[in-house]
């Protein structure tokens, strides 16, 4: 447990995500019309602010929260097979997938803390979205992330991605792709689904944040959504695998190697999810996802599983 | 040995986050503090090899905290802001009634001859499916979605497009 070949890769889970989560939020702000470094100088500014507070507030409530955030991402990103020698994930485990769900819904009970603590009526109502936004994505994506589970007969994400050599399943799987595509963004609160923090509430759940709890909550918000598109590639893009169109003398990189890029295609993807969609209404959303998107996915699921069976 | 000192935090933690629900005044505390107290049962299962156990129990409870939050704004007076309010009525009653069932599960575990394993499980994920559902599956499956069909159906016939404000 306590070998230093293993414990490397955990020491640097964090920095690593900052620095991919960096590159993300640079990348959103050139396709959103900003300049590439606004996401550092934005940093650096929030450095130098002080936090605020509001009458009776809940500090140590919104703090919590605000921090959960950015450590549920890491926790998340530690069992995706990221390429690394043997089984390629920071941490080896059976039942990943539940894992990684398991930390990405601890988002939702940090955006409502971050609401709830400033005791103001935006920020609050802003937290409160978060749970028609969480009721609404959360089935459809969990149904997205069994599939490839029943697809490869494991919750190891490393045995899903081994077990799709020849066809990636977002080719076999197409829906249960699309889904937790949509999924990613939805958890993240993001693009479309950014309704907590929306803009008609004059920032939401963060409107009441400045300086180091700001930077938690959106460095958070970006790390969060590149953890969740990493897990992408394992469970629907091969994995470190190269892609299976090279034919059986592939250029046989590393596969940290063809892991990055398989990211690089699903963060530019979330871009332009962004970029062509305007912020969704919570309640258009759920009636969107119960009615619509969650019989897609147990379709989906359905069509999967009776394959496998015969 | 670790294990045991382990065991007894962690239920430490989960008793003591357990009472302090009954004492803080916050809504949004006493979720947190609910969570808590499950998360510490959680890492528990987590430390006895129950892998699958303890992290559906962080996944469906911090669902489920979330889930009360929704039932908050329902059924309170105020579910917004931070107005100091108790979760707990009628005291005594509420004392005899949880002391009486604390009494009857700690008899229980400690006074229930539990079996001793038969041979190694395997993977435990494998054999809580089994356990649970056992010969019935598919019925249980079937089952599921159809409740979920049901929902879903209930709700949006229920919800009329007009309501809207």
């Amino acid at each position: 447990m306590a070998d230093p070949a293993t414990l490397l890769p955990l020491l640097l889970l964090a920095p690593a995500l900052v620095v991919v989560a960096g590159l993300a939020a640079a990348g959103g702000a050139v396709t959103s019309g900003d300049r590439a470094t606004a996401p550092v100088v934005e940093t650096l500014r929030l450095l130098t602010k002080q936090r605020r507070r509001t009458p009776a507030d809940d500090p140590l409530l919104a703090r919590i929260g605000l921090t959960v955030l950015p450590v549920a991402a890491v926790l998340a990103l530690a069992v995706v097979p990221v390429g690394l020698p043997g089984t390629g994930a920071p941490v080896d485990l059976e039942v990943g997938v539940v894992w990684f769900n398991a930390m990405e819904v601890l988002a939702w009970f940090a955006v409502w803390t971050a609401g709830w603590g400033p005791n103001a009526v935006t920020a609050l109502v802003g937290g409160y979205r978060t749970l028609p936004l969480g009721l609404a994505y959360e089935l459809p994506h969990m149904l997205a992330i069994i599939t490839p589970a029943i697809a490869a007969g494991s919750l190891d994400p490393a045995r899903i991605s081994a077990a799709q050599h020849g066809l990636w399943y977002a080719v076999w799987m197409p829906v249960a792709f699309l889904l937790y595509l949509v999924s990613t963004a939805a958890m993240a609160f993001w693009g479309p689904f950014a309704a907590p923090l929306g803009r008609d509430l004059a920032g939401g759940a963060g409107a009441e944040h400045a300086g180091l709890d700001r930077l938690l909550l959106h460095a958070g918000r970006w790390m969060l959504l590149v953890a969740a598109a990493a897990m992408a590639v394992p469970l629907f893009l091969g994995g470190g695998a190269p892609p299976p169109i090279t034919g059986p003398d592939p250029f046989s990189g590393p596969a940290w190697s063809w892991f990055a890029i398989k990211l690089l295609v699903v963060l530019a993807l979330l871009l332009g999810l962004r970029r062509v969609m305007p912020v969704l209404r919570m309640e258009r959303f759920a009636t969107l996802a119960w009615v619509v998107l969650i019989p897609l996915a147990v379709a989906q699921a359905l069509v999967v599983t009776v394959v496998v069976l015969v | 040995m670790t294990l045991l000192i382990m065991a007894a935090a962690l239920g430490a933690v989960a008793v003591v986050t357990g009472i302090a629900v009954f004492v803080v005044d916050s809504m949004a505390r006493a979720t947190f503090l609910l969570l808590a107290s499950f998360v510490a049962v959680a890492v528990l299962l987590l430390a006895f090899g129950l892998a699958y156990l303890g992290i559906v129990v962080v996944l469906m409870m911090t669902i489920e905290m979330m889930i009360m939050v929704v039932f908050m704004v329902m059924l309170m007076m105020n579910p917004a802001g931070l107005e100091p309010m108790t979760m707990v009525h009628n005291r005594a009653g509420s004392r005899v009634i949880a002391l009486a069932v604390f009494v009857v599960l700690a008899a229980g575990a400690l006074l229930v001859p539990w079996p001793t394993r038969p041979a190694a499980p395997g993977d435990p994920t494998t054999a809580l499916g089994a356990d649970l559902m056992g010969p019935q599956m598919l019925t249980m499956t079937v089952l599921g979605l159809a409740l979920l069909a049901t929902i879903v159906g209930t709700v949006a016939l229920s919800v009329s497009p007009g309501s809207r404000r």
